[in-house]
């Protein structure tokens, strides 16, 4: 029923949006480019030429490159894996009917208002800490060794941190799919026998895809680029270097922006395929 | 008969559920509590929970060296600034993909998506210049902007998902009885968005608060929100978790607040569409 | 008291009116460290010296580095005065990025810096930034624990007794760890604790050719060395602990040694928050017998952007920070133990100030090292715990990441010192050498 005139309409309500976007993600992207072909040293007095491939041959070659994307997607990947499991059951669990229901919830939800780096500060510096951090006391109690969180665990700890950051989100939006789950259709089920796990698997889990597939798009978008937790924990030290935090180290610590630049690139590169892959699973599952 | 049982199984999920919800409260809960300790007690061997002097010193002395106000008031001004200029730039965008799709409306929306997956760090050297050069360092203005552009994709998206639950039914017969774009999208659209646009605005602040990249990095002295507050207390030397805490505290609770108070509308709102 | 001060400054204003052309606001950058939170406190003075007002931005070590290079870098203008170390310094004076601080006022007196920081903040001759404090390094231990342990700390240690001191008053089941030292990656952390302890075993980053030398045999020692020690006598988790980890550590009772910044001095002598202040004695850094000592040199100073509009107003700030005066007030306000310490001449002459139980080690610290022959082989760069070149803190710091991981076990030291060397030489290659 769209009419020609709806359509321009439309059109033209749509362009502010699109071309701030466009510009936002052009002129970086473009600026980023062209640095990466660049010998773009500040420390050095600035841009002392071209560059040709160099700058992507050397990023590519260090020895840190693969580790980086290694851990970026075994970081993206872990704390999606216990955002979404712990997220479900917290959901079916909310759902029941309980006393305090409202209270708890607000409990639940709370990291989610965290700011990254007071969350990375907190779970460092009063609960890690091998000596005066909380852990240490009750590992001690318990009369067993205090660990080493950061140095000993530390992807174990990262993914701990960032994981206990989203786990409110991924339950939020199941927890929203949980409520419309059919009740009826639920009970009836119990009366006639069926057991819990069969009823998860083939009504409730059917039901909540859509939800898990937005949980998983969502944050594997801000979990590519988590940076404040990584820097304010181990610094990348221990194996946590993500591809982000790589290009970190060459734009700020080393100040070689062309090669940062070249591996913004590679990031931009990996951030694709992953959205590809994501938008073929969304794809199907967003109609 | 299904609700006799309950009382069990309900007095069952109240202790599960209660004793879930406060382990992970938990850290905020002794934070708060770390951040009205006195140096020595907040790292005393073993710790203490509830039965310490409680003082309000570790307040005093960050109040006394930041200007914690002025960093709320740009915390306040970034965050709701992004977060409205995003909504007067989304609405349309979402209601024109949400009624007048087109072939090429769901590749636009994951383009969208997409542009948030720019590392920021690699772009840290470009933006910096340009907002030389436009003259937007250090200044709310520069921040709101900067904020707006990277939400924009979810407030989109979100707008949009809620739009589309809308039955097109009332729209169209709006238009028989001769009501314009403008009206429709008024007193139509707007009043039955409410609630979704309400918890795109919750989430939107909630992001904008706490983005800790650029804020701290495009700011100095003047537009530097809590972000920054928080930096210059992250590891001075000498002992600091009280101070930290205190800090720390001072950092979340305008937003936990905030969150308390709406989470029914987060709760009921937050869907992206999951629900169908 | 907020209207007092206001009162204040507005009458300051007018009274000086004459002598200051404008009254500016400076947008000034420092790192959170306790003598930088003291100047923040006395700003009221500067503004009523002068008219100018102050707009600080305190910021945690690492996060105001990287902002500040940024700006700096694209000169971006954000501050007027910036906080930097004597890494930056030589670096961006190189490059025209500071203001020459040669024509500081006859009172602020430029003779009575210490030679050692007015050369480490120089290029050809010509100081880049003021010295705001300076700092070596020195041993702090507990003179109760070396007595338990029937040891007798000389002024000059070798590394042999600190090693066999520190297993001695190592006990683990009270949580009494007999040394603690860096161990947290980082240029400025545990490199800066390596590279000087490095230098008295005789190893050296870069031979005169700049070819990277960690797999050079005392490079080997060195880590190994640290390694066993830590391993033995330090306190768990030790691979993250920086300087105020350790200093909360010392501050606590769980360190017999502790070798870092003559800076810490004043806070583990402050009963306030020292549960040990009166049981601290100090002692040169270790050496070998080569001739060199472990302890490094720095300065946190005060530097000028060039192109700055308000460079007469920095100025004007910096020599108010980095005067005698300064130091006075300070004095007044808080006590001799916390004036910055480790810049002036005169403050070590000063009556006063040889009451302060660590002034003296200190100074002969910061006397002993020398940034321009750091090591015991000869060496093309300048810097004792770091080399003055561009490339160096990114370098480190990821060298850093590989002996952290080797004090935690992850990796052998041969295998730390392999990767170290590797890529050193790749960042080197990649710089043009």
């Amino acid at each position: 029923m769209a009419t020609q005139q709806s359509r321009s309409a439309a059109r033209f309500m749509l362009a502010p949006a699109v071309i701030l976007l466009l510009g936002w993600m052009l002129v970086p992207l473009i600026m980023t480019l062209w640095f990466s072909f660049r010998n773009y040293l500040p420390l050095r007095g600035g841009d002392l030429g071209w560059a040709g491939f160099d700058n992507y041959v050397r990023f590519i070659n260090s020895s840190s490159f693969w580790p980086s994307v290694q851990t970026t997607l075994i970081i993206v990947g872990g704390v999606l894996f216990i955002t979404i499991v712990l997220g479900v059951i917290l959901a079916l669990l909310l759902d029941q009917p309980m006393w305090g229901q409202g209270v708890v919830r607000i409990l639940v939800i709370a990291p989610f208002f965290v700011m990254p780096t007071v969350s990375a500060l907190v779970w460092k510096n009063m609960f890690m800490d091998p000596v005066n951090g909380l852990f240490a006391h009750i590992w001690k109690f318990f009369g067993a060794a205090p660990v080493e969180w950061l140095s000993q665990a530390s992807m174990q700890s990262l993914i701990l941190i960032v994981s206990w950051q989203w786990l409110p989100f991924a339950t939020l939006i199941l927890l929203t799919a949980v409520q419309s789950l059919d009740s009826e259709q639920l009970e009836a089920a119990e009366m006639d026998g069926a057991p819990f796990h069969s009823r998860f698997i083939y009504m409730i889990l059917p039901h909540l895809a859509r939800a898990i597939t937005i949980v998983v798009l969502i944050q594997t978008i801000f979990l590519l680029s988590i940076f404040a937790e990584i820097f304010v924990t181990t610094g990348g030290a221990f194996g946590t270097r993500t591809l982000s935090y790589l290009i970190f180290q060459r734009v700020l610590e080393s100040q070689n922006i062309g090669l940062g630049s070249a591996g913004g690139v590679y990031a931009i590169i990996l951030a694709n395929i992953v959205a590809i892959f994501l938008m073929r699973i969304v794809g199907k599952n967003l109609d | 008969m299904a609700r006799a049982v309950t009382n069990n199984r309900k007095a069952l999920n109240t202790a599960i559920a209660w004793s879930i919800g406060i382990l992970i409260f938990f850290p905020i809960l002794w934070t708060i509590l770390t951040s009205f300790k006195t140096e020595a007690q907040a790292i005393s061997d073993p710790p203490v929970f509830l039965f310490f002097d409680w003082t309000l010193e570790n307040y005093t002395v960050v109040q006394e060296r930041s200007n914690y106000m002025r960093f709320l008031w740009n915390s306040v001004v970034i965050a709701g600034g992004s977060t409205i200029l995003g909504l007067i730039i989304a609405v349309p965008a979402a209601w024109s993909m949400a009624f007048v799709p087109s072939k090429r409306t769901k590749d636009i929306l994951l383009w969208m998506l997409s542009t948030k997956m720019l590392p920021a760090v690699g772009v840290l050297y470009p933006i910096y210049l340009i907002f030389i050069k436009l003259g937007i360092l250090d200044t709310r203005t520069g921040l709101v902007i900067v904020m707006m552009l990277i939400n924009l994709p979810i407030i989109v998206w979100m707008l949009y998902t809620y739009f589309r639950e809308i039955p097109v039914e009332i729209l169209e017969a709006s238009r028989m009885d001769g009501a314009t774009l403008k009206e429709e999208i008024i007193h139509i659209l707007t009043p039955m968005a409410v609630p979704g646009i309400a918890s795109t605005m919750l989430l939107n602040f909630i992001l904008a608060w706490n983005e800790a990249f650029w804020t701290l990095n495009l700011t100095a002295a003047k537009a530097a929100p809590l972000t920054a507050f928080i930096a210059s207390y992250s590891s001075p030397e000498g002992l600091f978790y009280a101070k930290l805490s205190a800090a720390s505290t001072m950092a979340i609770a305008p937003i936990l607040i905030l969150g308390w108070f709406s989470q029914k509308q987060l709760v009921r709102g937050l869907t992206f569409g999951a629900v169908k | 008291m907020k209207l007092k001060n206001a009162l204040f400054a507005a009458s300051a204003l007018v009274s000086v009116a004459s002598t200051a052309a404008f009254a500016e606001e400076l947008t000034i950058a420092t790192v959170n460290n306790g003598d930088m939170i003291r100047m923040q406190g006395l700003t009221d003075d500067f503004t009523e010296k002068t008219g100018h007002t102050v707009e600080w931005v305190t910021l945690e070590e690492n996060v105001l580095r990287q902002r500040v290079t940024t700006d700096i870098s694209t000169k971006g203008g954000a501050f007027d005065v910036m906080t930097i170390g004597m890494y930056e310094t030589p670096i961006w004076a190189r490059n025209g990025w500071l203001v020459a601080m040669d024509d500081m006022s006859e009172e602020w007196d430029a003779d009575d810096i210490l030679p050692a920081m007015r050369g480490g903040l120089s290029v050809d001759g010509t100081l880049y930034a003021a010295p705001f404090y300076g700092e070596s390094s020195m041993i702090m231990y507990r003179t109760d624990l070396m007595e338990k342990a029937g040891l007798e700390m000389p002024d000059a240690p070798t590394w042999e007794f600190v090693a066999d001191a520190a297993r001695k008053m190592t006990d683990k089941e009270n949580e009494i760890y007999g040394i603690c030292l860096r161990g947290k990656a980082g240029w400025g952390e545990n490199m800066a604790f390596l590279t000087a302890t490095s230098n008295a075993f005789g190893a050296r980053w870069f031979d005169e050719n700049w070819t990277a030398q960690f797999d050079q045999p005392a490079w080997k020692e060195t880590l190994e060395f640290y390694v066993n020690l830590m391993n033995d006598a330090g306190p768990p988790g030790a691979s993250t602990n920086g300087f105020n980890e350790n200093l909360s550590l010392f501050q606590q009772g769980k360190c017999g040694m502790w070798i870092d910044a003559t800076v810490a001095a004043s806070f583990v002598t402050n009963p306030d928050d020292s549960t040990v202040a009166d049981k601290v004695g100090f002692a040169l850094a270790p050496n070998t017998g080569l001739g060199k000592n472990s302890n490094w040199l720095w300065a946190w100073a005060l530097g000028i952007p060039a192109g700055t509009q308000k460079e007469a107003a920095a100025k004007e700030f910096v020599e108010w920070a980095t005067s005698k005066e300064y130091i006075e007030l300070v004095a007044a306000n808080e006590g001799w133990a916390n004036v910055p310490p480790g810049a002036r001449t005169s403050l070590y002459e000063n009556e006063n100030y040889k009451d302060v139980p660590f002034a003296a080690m200190t100074l002969e610290s910061i006397q002993s090292a020398d940034p321009q022959n750091p090591t015991v082989d000869p060496v093309p760069y300048i810097g004792v715990q770091f080399a003055a070149i561009p490339e160096f803190a990114g370098i480190a710091t990821e060298v850093g990441q590989e002996f952290s991981a080797a004090l935690a076990g992850q990796q052998s030291v041969d295998e730390a010192l392999e990767k170290a060397q590797a890529l050193t030489t790749d960042a080197m290659e990649a710089a043009g050498y």
